[in-house]
């Protein structure tokens, strides 16, 4: 019983210290992807990049025999244009979805939603690339007579259907946190169940939905292999839905592989890896202050 | 949990035992490779072009039946990247799809002592496709460029004065490749001209099957490939030099006599002379078994009567 004793208090500190350096080295890693990142591209990024031009110029030409430009514009439109479509479409299901699941549905529906939603966030991207290649791409061309079917339109239903899980499954559980006796008093009331969701679980659960559309946001900025096969990879600022587009992940993704180590492409890349990991880090941080806020209540 | 254990041990045995095994396999391998064994096996270091990787694969693996004891091993990274190697003399083959530049030349010249010698072993043939159902039969050099090239103004398939009645909006999908690829690089040079840039907005694939796999399904499109990689659901164009000059369709015997004028050579560069088995190699790739390969895998081989078949250098 003393051995025991004496080789537990032996663990004790040991199993600690473990458990710490697992909590530290996230931290640790997150600091490392940057300053690696930054320091690949930092060299052209303080003395040979026009910062105006590389965010307001269209001209994507990193490999051109005669005069070199790199501008992002195009690329920016891109990821905005298929992120923002797809949080249009994403948004309300989601949420809603996640108000069903929450609110409506009986206890053993619950738990089939719930697995289902979970499969459909275990497909890989891959996956959803090739459903846009391949199903949508004509799909798309025989509906909307569009010239082709790798555009705006698809990537963003692609990602929207990637996205949807995770708005689900964050929304779902901001709305679990709303305190039962909020119901119980509203009904109480003689509130009708769509009174108890419109007036009292969403002013409620605000903060805890907008984050999660925010991570659906920041799920949608990211994604790459999806993206880059759904949307066409044309440079270009779309002008309807039906255009091909190029986002910024999928550019890093397609031209990074074959590039010169050090080469000025190779550094604008990173440097477009940069604004990514700025783009997703205030989405985040965003996210996190407002479930911050939740907390407070 | 003794039970356990013993089930346990038996298969902890033969793992070890697997293990010994293919610790004494390799120490053998190094023995032979050190000369101890009678008979020694040479290996023949390839790299370069991507364009023709897989040509290169293929003769490796039948020239493996040949001749057992020289094995060619095979690697890619680009035309550049094989040059690079040439020039640093850690390759014995370097495969390009375009020629060496007088830069290079007197780098690896420079670099190596050896001059580089120049082997022609076939052809590359691009392609202009669209889709089955688009009437257009036959374009010029000139448009083609006009439709890829920045700045300019030919959009419509009208302007090319077809009606492409499976395309609704009569507007041009211009199908090009991602811009590491050499296939990009050469059809910029040879069909936009010298210091020209592709418009922006094209649909960019990532592979030769790709672009002729999206055509295939897009009636508006237009996209440049391999000849080898053509289908029944694309339709080949047949390209004119300039206008009014006679169109003709990809294929070995236009593009041997220069009629057809999206081809460019393939080549093979070695350091110096080459030693005795990368001749015999050299040779075998441009006699019939191994020019047989080239023209299996979507390829236009040299001309039958040339002297190039003989293995000696193409100098131009």
């Amino acid at each position: 019983m003393t051995n025991k004793r004496r080789l537990g208090t032996l663990a004790e500190p040991i199993i600690e210290g473990l458990i710490r350096i697992c909590g530290i080295s996230a931290i640790l890693f997150v600091i490392g992807i940057f300053f690696f990142v930054f320091r690949e591209g930092a060299d052209f990024l303080i003395h040979k990049l026009n910062l105006k031009e590389f965010l307001t110029s269209t001209e994507w030409y990193p490999d051109s025999p005669s005069n070199k430009r790199y501008g992002v514009l195009a690329l920016i439109a891109g990821t905005a244009s298929v992120t923002g479509l797809a949080m249009v479409i994403a948004v309300p299901f989601g949420l809603g979805a996640a108000i069903f699941i929450s609110e409506f549905c009986s206890q053993r529906l619950k738990e089939t939603f719930k697995i289902v939603i979970e499969l459909l966030a275990a497909i890989p991207s891959v996956v959803w690339g090739f459903i846009g290649l391949t199903v949508m791409n004509p799909l798309i061309i025989d509906l909307f007579d569009a010239p082709i079917g790798l555009n705006v339109l698809n990537g963003g239903i692609i990602l929207a259907l990637m996205s949807v899980p995770i708005i689900v499954s964050i929304g779902e559980d901001a709305l679990k946190a709303v305190p039962d006796h909020y119901r119980e008093a509203a009904l109480a009331l003689g509130a009708t169940r769509w009174q108890i969701v419109y007036r009292v679980l969403l002013p409620a659960a605000k903060n805890g939905l907008l984050a999660a559309a925010l991570l659906g946001v920041g799920r949608g900025v990211g994604e790459t292999i999806a993206v880059l096969m759904a949307t066409g990879h044309a440079v270009q600022i779309p002008h309807s839905l039906l255009d091909p587009v190029r986002t910024l992940t999928a550019t890093i993704a397609a031209e990074l592989g074959e590039t010169p180590v050090r080469s000025d492409h190779y550094q604008v890349l990173f440097i477009i890896g940069i604004l990514l990991f700025t783009i997703t880090f205030v989405v985040n941080l965003t996210a996190d202050l407002v479930v911050k806020g939740i907390r407070k209540k | 949990m003794r039970k356990t254990m013993r089930l346990k041990s038996p298969l902890l045995l033969s793992a070890i035992a697997a293990f010994a095994v293919l610790l004494l396999q390799i120490g053998c391998g190094k023995k032979s490779e050190d000369g101890s064994t009678p008979v020694e096996k040479m290996s023949i270091q390839n790299q370069g072009s991507d364009t023709m990787v897989n040509l290169a694969q293929a003769w490796a693996e039948a020239y493996a039946e040949v001749d057992s004891l020289v094995s060619v091993e095979i690697s890619g990274g680009g035309s550049g990247t094989g040059i690079a190697a040439l020039i640093n003399g850690t390759v014995d083959i370097a495969n390009s799809s375009r020629k060496l530049e007088e830069g290079e030349f007197a780098k690896a010249q420079q670099n190596t002592g050896k001059e580089p010698q120049e082997f022609m072993v076939g052809y590359d043939a691009l392609a202009v496709f669209v889709h089955k159902d688009n009437p257009l039969e036959e374009i010029t050099i000139e448009q083609i460029g006009q439709i890829y090239s920045e700045g300019s103004t030919l959009t419509k398939w009208s302007q090319l004065g077809v009606k492409n009645a499976a395309c609704a909006n009569d507007e041009i999908i211009r199908v090009s490749r991602q811009n590491n690829s050499g296939t990009y690089y050469y059809f910029r040079e040879a069909v936009l001209g010298k210091g020209r840039d592709f418009k922006l907005g094209s649909v960019d694939m990532n592979g030769s099957k790709d672009v002729v796999e999206l055509v295939s399904k897009t009636p508006c499109a237009i996209g440049y490939s391999g000849m080898g990689y053509a289908t029944a659901d694309v339709k080949m164009l047949r390209v004119a030099k300039k206008k009014g000059d006679p169109a003709y369709a990809p294929s070995i015997e236009t593009t041997l006599d220069h009629t057809y004028a999206i081809s460019r050579p393939l080549y093979m560069y070695t350091l110096g002379t080459p030693n005795e088995h990368v001749q015999k190699y050299l040779d075998w790739i441009h006699a019939d078994a191994g020019q047989q390969i080239v023209k299996e895998s979507g390829y236009v081989p040299l001309p039958k009567d040339g002297s190039l078949s003989s293995g000696t250098p193409a100098k131009e």
